[in-house]
């Protein structure tokens, strides 16, 4: 595998120009920057007037994700968040970057002109950075599942599993979530932490996540679930657990916590504090953008009604856990994990199979998702704590 | 005891199998030497009781407890919404078919 360096001392595996907008009203210009070249300039960017630290915080690690060689800041100029703040955080990076300010640069017109001349010179200039050879040990992975049914808790979450096991031995990091998705696995979970204060911070976090969905009226569970065959919360989250695989948990992380050393770790995604924003994540898109933030360089994500989408910045490795969803939406899914079911492949073989995509991904091959154009995002308001002391790995 | 092979069980002491594959309304499907049949389709990914399960008891898959039921389920029943609910949050489900 080969690598982008960044100063930081971490290693992109895509080398991308990020068009960042920062409220809504931003959006449209950004968008048309960023048109003229879709696969080297990636449309982010937070849709809220109000100031919002997470937002803050998460921007700031998306514009300065390994996979990100540069960032165009696009302005209202109106708008609460820091621009400020953020063009000097993607500076210090030693990242080029610019900021423009719609309400000073003559408007919609001149805005995307210059932009667009702007993202045309990076893209040209990155072509042209160098690689250094990578190692599995310095990559990050996530994974998510989405429009999940009775199939994914028994095909392609654990064979994701498997692959996470994989990654975790020869030294990667791996991050799995959902807290709210976690709800009844509370105790097992704990079990596998690395340390009691550990243990502890698992089983909070999840207590944390059913009182708030208790509050909002609904569990993490959307009424394709239901179709597919899963009846409650509980047995959704055994499934979605099975995610995780068998290492050792070596810690808990929020979003924008970057992982410091190899290992398994949960992602705390349930914000801290009274209700306030709404539901933790809208959709999976939510969930993937706070594992980019995190660092990770891919996603594995498992579907067994049948999602399509991918993400900026990151390539998403979609995993069909439903062999008839795989004949359906073939041009969709990169791997097959339905087999299982069907008998024609073991849990072991697609974890395999996930693993090698994994290090194929890595190494520029294009995922479905990249190919068809997919580059959703989604970023809104939340608020957390910093995590305890016991949460990371000494 | 005879089970018919679409019947997965996933852990030694669930009350309930999953299906591995689609049963078509009317079939005959042999559950541990009981035979039944369902009047809808049931997908891949839907449970059915392996074992009774008294009102209010646990449903166990995966070995692990997955709510309770909310009638008397017997040996063979589809196990879904009508006959088994959370422990924490209720689940929303649309109704009707497109």
């Amino acid at each position: 595998m080969k690598g982008w360096q960044r100063s930081d001392g971490r290693k992109g595996i895509r080398n991308v120009v990020v068009v960042a907008y920062l409220v809504e009203c931003a959006h449209h210009v950004a968008r048309e920057i960023a048109a003229v070249d879709r696969e080297g300039a990636h449309v982010i960017g937070f849709p809220g007037c109000y100031p919002n630290e997470y937002a803050q915080k998460m921007m700031e690690r998306l514009c300065t994700h390994p996979n990100v060689g540069a960032a165009l800041i696009v302005s209202l100029g109106c708008e609460s968040f820091n621009r400020f703040q953020l063009d000097q955080v993607v500076a210090a990076s030693g990242r080029p970057v610019k900021t423009l300010v719609i309400q000073n640069t003559g408007g919609t017109r001149s805005t995307i002109g210059a932009g667009r001349d702007w993202v045309a010179e990076q893209i040209a200039a990155l072509a042209r950075a160098p690689t250094v050879p990578m190692a599995v040990s310095e990559l990050i992975v996530g994974t998510v599942c989405g429009g999940s049914d009775g199939t994914s808790g028994i095909t392609g979450n654990p064979a994701a599993g498997i692959a996470f096991d994989k990654l975790v031995a020869a030294g990667a990091a791996c991050i799995f979530e959902e807290t709210g998705e976690l709800i009844g696995c509370e105790g097992i979970m704990a079990d596998r932490a690395a340390t009691p204060e550990l243990a502890a911070e698992l089983r909070a976090s999840v207590a944390k996540a059913a009182r708030y969905y208790a509050t909002l009226g609904y569990g993490s569970f959307a009424s394709g679930n239901a179709d597919g065959g899963l009846t409650t919360i509980e047995e959704k989250s055994l499934g979605a657990y099975m995610k995780s695989g068998q290492s050792p948990i070596s810690g808990l992380i929020k979003p924008g916590d970057i992982p410091p050393k190899g290992g398994l770790y949960l992602m705390d995604v349930v914000p801290d504090g009274e209700v306030r924003f709404g539901f933790p994540n809208i959709s999976d898109n939510a969930e993937i953008v706070e594992m980019m933030a995190s660092g990770a360089h891919c996603t594995l994500f498992v579907t067994g009604r049948g999602s399509v989408v991918g993400s900026a910045i990151s390539p998403v490795i979609k995993i069909a856990a439903n062999p008839h969803m795989y004949a359906r939406l073939t041009e969709d899914m990169d791997v097959n994990a339905g087999r299982i079911l069907e008998g024609s492949a073991s849990l072991e073989q697609v974890g395999q199979e996930i693993f090698d995509l994994v290090l194929a991904s890595a190494s520029g091959q294009q995922t479905k998702s990249e190919a068809l154009g997919h580059q959703e995002f989604i970023l809104t308001y939340k608020t957390f704590e910093p995590i305890g002391p016991s949460c990371l790995p000494v | 005891m005879l089970t018919d092979p679409r019947l997965l069980l996933l852990s030694p002491g669930d009350t309930v199998f999953v299906l591995r594959d689609q049963i078509e309304p009317g079939e005959t499907v042999w559950v541990e030497g009981i035979a039944v049949s369902f009047a809808e389709h049931l997908g891949l990914g839907h449970k059915i009781a392996r074992l009774a399960v008294p009102q209010g008891g646990q449903v166990i898959k995966y070995g692990a407890p997955i709510g309770r039921a909310t009638q008397a389920i017997a040996a063979g029943d589809h196990v879904h919404l009508h006959n088994l609910r959370s422990d924490y949050t209720p689940t929303y489900a649309l109704e009707g078919k497109a």
